[in-house]
């Protein structure tokens, strides 16, 4: 089947009906493997067991990064090739990618406070992750209020395209200012830094996250196309109506 | 399995993370009924879709 095909909406939900309830039976299945992993891992030699904190942390920082990045292709798909599911997949990633950054932020600060001594400091690294999610909320406020839900998208859209600038500055902050996070140990020039018990879990917790997004993100988009049917056949109900009287 | 003297923080880190997950979950469930019922009612009604009409 042409890839070109997935652009037809029902053609897409036939696909993502067929493909969720695998998607949800593997990401149960690695989250239970994740998790066993992530209790069963030792202690860090300097932060005790708090280090099983970086197993909820890490993916979801990742996962926070990786929602704008999947909502600036889809603004490119909305604005400059007007594919008929870009702004559908831009929309339902921002809620999902909001969620992770929050979990982000929070699990941080949570971890922060036992081995920094505090729960938050304006670093660049936290300052520019708590940005990433005022731009979700301001992405999301654009969806949301759009009286016009194709004015709404172009909105968005662009808004997603200026908050791209961001990901680079989270990425790179801690090499470009002193702060008090910890520049990148997993994937940096000359392997990752941390032990392979610790590092093993972190990864299949990665991956177990990883799906779980793209579960929901699928699920989401197939709520989205529903919505906009509903939306559709309200709008020919209407004009009927109004033909009649 | 022993959590040391910070096993609040590690608690909360991982409740907070599964009670927004749940949360997720159950937004997207709850769409899906939600949408799904909506648009049985309008196909009941002899609602339809532009591209469903014939000729």
């Amino acid at each position: 089947m042409p890839v070109i095909d997935l652009a037809n909406p029902t053609r897409f939900l036939n696909i993502v009906n067929r493909v969720l309830p695998w998607l949800i039976a593997l990401t149960i299945i690695l989250f239970a493997a994740g998790l066993f992993r992530a209790m069963n891992a030792p202690d860090d030699y300097q932060q005790g067991a708090t280090v099983k904190i970086m197993f909820l942390h890490v993916p979801a920082a990742w996962l926070g990064m990786f929602g704008w990045g999947l909502m600036t292709v889809a603004a490119l798909g909305t604005l400059v090739w007007r594919h008929p599911l870009a702004d559908v997949a831009g929309k339902a990633a921002a809620p999902i990618g909001a969620a992770f950054t929050f979990i982000c932020l929070v699990t941080g600060s949570l971890w922060g406070r036992p081995t920094w001594g505090t729960y938050w400091v304006w670093d660049a690294r936290l300052t520019s992750m708590l940005v990433l999610l005022l731009l979700y909320f301001g992405v999301l406020a654009l969806y949301w209020t759009a009286e016009e839900p194709s004015r709404g998208a172009r909105a968005a859209a662009i808004l997603s395209l200026v908050g791209a600038v961001n990901l680079p500055i989270i990425k790179f902050s801690v090499d470009w200012w002193n702060t008090l996070h910890q520049p990148a140990s997993v994937f940096r020039m000359g392997g990752s830094k941390i032990d392979p018990a610790l590092l093993t879990p972190l990864l299949i917790m990665a991956f177990a996250f990883t799906l779980l997004f793209v579960t929901l993100h699928l699920a989401v988009m197939r709520n989205e196309i529903l919505r906009r049917r509903v939306r559709s056949m309200r709008l020919m109900q209407a004009q009927e109506l109004a033909e009649v009287t | 399995m022993n959590l040391g003297p910070h096993a609040d923080f590690i608690v909360a880190a991982y409740a907070i993370t599964m009670s927004v997950v749940a949360a997720l979950v159950a937004w997207v469930a709850l769409d899906y009924s939600a949408q799904r019922r909506i648009l049985g009612d309008l196909e009941e009604r002899g609602v339809t879709r532009r591209s469903q009409r014939k000729g």
